[in-house]
């Protein structure tokens, strides 16, 4: 087949319609503009989840305490005292592959310092916490193992404690007083910003736990134990080893129900990202009907195009068309509309996205293969709302073609 | 340059079923044209001679009979290589012209050089139509549009497209149905140099002044030939102008 005169051919009749051609790609243009704008949004967000999961640390697994008791009242993820110190160390000490574990609890109370105060979270943690969620300081330095022993009066705060605390004084060995006892600040957190669940995460005071246990929370069991796996291939075996050695531990028959729960941070991300991969999905799809309109709008056009221009395939056959020819340059001309519409359609995308980023301070993500897809697909709204009118020009009987009125 | 027939027509018929009925557009033609005739088919509308016409034109094939174009038997060919035929074969020039619309001369004339079987690269096919441009007069005109050109001149463009592959016979439907007479008779001197460089011309008119300046002319009638002569006083196209001009000038 001579394609490249087909070809020729097809962009000559092309250019003989710019405004037509323009016209129509228009609708290809926007069509992928929206769906490049719109999986953008989607993926933005989505990363955007993932990165807040990502800074729980990496290859984390998560045990809570409670889930049952033996009367059968359930209390939910660390409601029962069920997690021990001694829980804590066992893992430490017996599952392969753990590279760090920090005992937890939490309380929320009033601190102060000079004239101010100020309600919020305490975290009681093992020296290792900072290391395991990847949260360095900003300023100052972290509590050390040897103060973890010795349940030392000494605590970090986030950024937000710290200045409403402290406003623009340097909070760095100020004394706190949590619940009337004086603790030494130590450090400032950088700043993480809101979590998923759009809790201030710089809002916090942490501490070693076995100060907090001692002189806040009281009790004598964590809320929950975060583990670290060295190896993120070993997670799956870690979770399997510590949910038997607790069991073994907290003596739970075979046939009962755990009285703990354990979650890896694999299984937190799916859940938080579902959600934004849903509406991910949503966007595109809704885009995707504009994209198949714009395609509807080719096809529409084509056949225009076809019925206006049937003397012009009357004479092309007249002159030597054969039917194939006919049929390529139409689908040359529809698939040429497609994909010029789909490659002008990527560049305002990718600057509807950018200007979305910029003035509504979403967070917008292109990925090339989201650029691939999109520009494959029109090619193929091209070829596939372009075949009908090709075929119906290619059909022509060349006698009445070259009669028509 | 080869000698004897190039068009041989044997007994051809077409018939159409529209319905019911069956209407016989060409019954039983046998004609034959040398190489070089310049033939008007002449005949009332509903003579048969466009249906004639299509069938030497290999745009539509004979219901019976064998049509033999340049030595080939072409009766029995399929769409594409009917298609073929006419791409090396021949040329067509119609009543209206159909040229492309918004596109120049020159791609007017291009146009079979790309559907045929050889490839020439840009540069060739300008050069190519170019050439024919220039041998009926439109030097200098080829990057006119159409609607930039008279009836006239539209015509010529039409005649370089079908002069540009060479072909054996140009076939022309009416070629000056849509000229004024002054502009007739010039497109039927370009036919006469034409035909003296020994280019075969069948050409379909209802015009016996048009008639007058082909060599031979082959009367129809319901579906047969009722006449078919040598033209003893033919006019001759520079002679005929030379009557107009002054009329023109006058105007």
């Amino acid at each position: 087949m001579k394609v490249g005169s087909t070809l020729n051919i097809a962009l000559r009749a092309l250019r003989r319609n710019k405004m037509r051609s323009v016209l129509t790609a228009l609708g290809i243009i926007i069509g992928v503009a929206a769906v490049i704008a719109m999986v953008g949004i989607g993926n933005g967000a989505k990363a955007q989840v993932e990165a807040q999961i990502a800074s729980l640390g990496q290859n984390v697994i998560l045990i809570f305490s409670g889930s049952t008791t033996s009367s059968g009242i359930r209390t939910g993820w660390g409601g029962a005292g069920t997690l021990k110190i001694e829980d804590a160390e066992a893992i430490r000490r017996e599952v392969p592959g753990v590279a760090a574990v920090s005992e937890e609890v939490v309380s929320t109370t009033q601190v102060a310092a000079g004239n101010q105060n100020w309600f919020t979270r305490i975290y009681g943690e093992s020296a290792d916490y900072l290391d395991i969620r990847q949260w360095p300081l900003s300023d100052g330095a972290p509590f050390t193992a040897q103060d973890v022993r010795s349940a030392n009066k000494v605590c970090i705060i986030g950024r937000t404690t710290a200045s409403q605390i402290y406003g623009n004084d340097d909070p760095v060995g100020q004394i706190l007083r949590i619940k009337n006892v004086p603790f030494t600040v130590t450090g400032i957190l950088t700043p993480k910003g809101l979590s998923t669940q759009g809790v201030d995460q710089d809002d916090v005071v942490i501490m070693p736990f076995t100060s907090a246990m001692k002189r806040v929370v009281g009790g004598t069991t964590l809320r929950n134990i975060n583990v670290q796996i060295g190896d993120g291939r070993q997670i799956a075996a870690a979770q399997q080893q510590i949910i038997s050695l607790l069991r073994q531990r907290h003596n739970i028959r075979a046939g009962r129900d755990d009285d703990f729960t354990v979650r890896n941070q694999q299984e937190i991300a799916d859940a938080a990202t579902a959600t934004t991969a849903v509406m991910t999905v949503l966007l595109g799809s809704i885009a995707g009907v504009s994209l198949v309109v714009g395609g509807i709008g080719i096809m529409n056009i084509m056949l225009v195009s076809v019925t206006e221009r049937t003397r012009e395939i009357g004479t092309r056959m007249a002159v030597g068309a054969h039917g194939s020819d006919i049929l390529m340059q139409f689908l040359i001309e529809a698939v040429t509309l497609s994909s010029v519409g789909g490659v002008i359609g990527i560049v305002f995308g990718i600057g509807a996205s950018q200007i979305l980023s910029s003035y509504a301070h979403w967070p917008t993500l292109i990925s090339l293969s989201s650029i691939i897809v999109a520009f494959m697909f029109s090619a193929a709204v091209g070829i596939f709302f372009g075949f009908y009118p090709a075929r119906k020009a290619a059909a022509l009987d060349p006698i009445e073609a070259l009669r028509y009125e | 340059m080869k000698n004897g027939e190039v068009v041989k027509l044997i007994d051809v018929y077409k018939t159409y079923h529209t319905g019911d009925v069956d209407v016989h557009a060409v019954r039983g033609v046998s004609l034959e044209i040398q190489r070089g005739e310049f033939v008007a088919l002449m005949g009332a509308s509903g003579s048969g001679k466009s249906t004639l016409m299509n069938i030497v034109g290999c745009l539509d094939r004979p219901t019976s009979g064998r049509y033999v174009l340049d030595d080939a038997d072409v009766s029995a060919l399929d769409r594409d290589q009917l298609a073929d035929i006419r791409n090396h074969k021949l040329g067509f020039v119609f009543q209206s012209f159909n040229l492309l619309p918004r596109t120049s001369a020159r791609e007017n004339v291009e146009l079979p050089l790309l559907y045929g079987a050889h490839r020439l690269t840009n540069a060739q096919l300008r050069e190519k139509a170019d050439a024919v441009l220039a041998s009926v007069g439109l030097a200098g005109r080829e990057d006119h549009h159409p609607s930039q050109l008279s009836g006239g001149q539209q015509q010529r463009v039409a005649i370089a497209r079908a002069l540009v592959n060479d072909p054996e016979v140009v076939l022309a439907d009416e070629p000056t149905g849509n000229l004024d007479s002054r502009t007739s008779v010039e497109i039927m001197g370009i036919f006469q140099q034409l035909n003296e460089r020994d280019i075969t011309i069948i050409m379909v008119t209802h015009e016996q002044d048009i008639a007058a300046y082909a060599r031979r002319n082959v009367v129809m009638r319901d579906g047969r030939i009722l006449k078919d002569f040598n033209v003893t006083q033919r006019f001759d196209a520079t002679a005929e102008l030379g009557k107009i001009a002054p009329i023109d000038s006058e105007l």
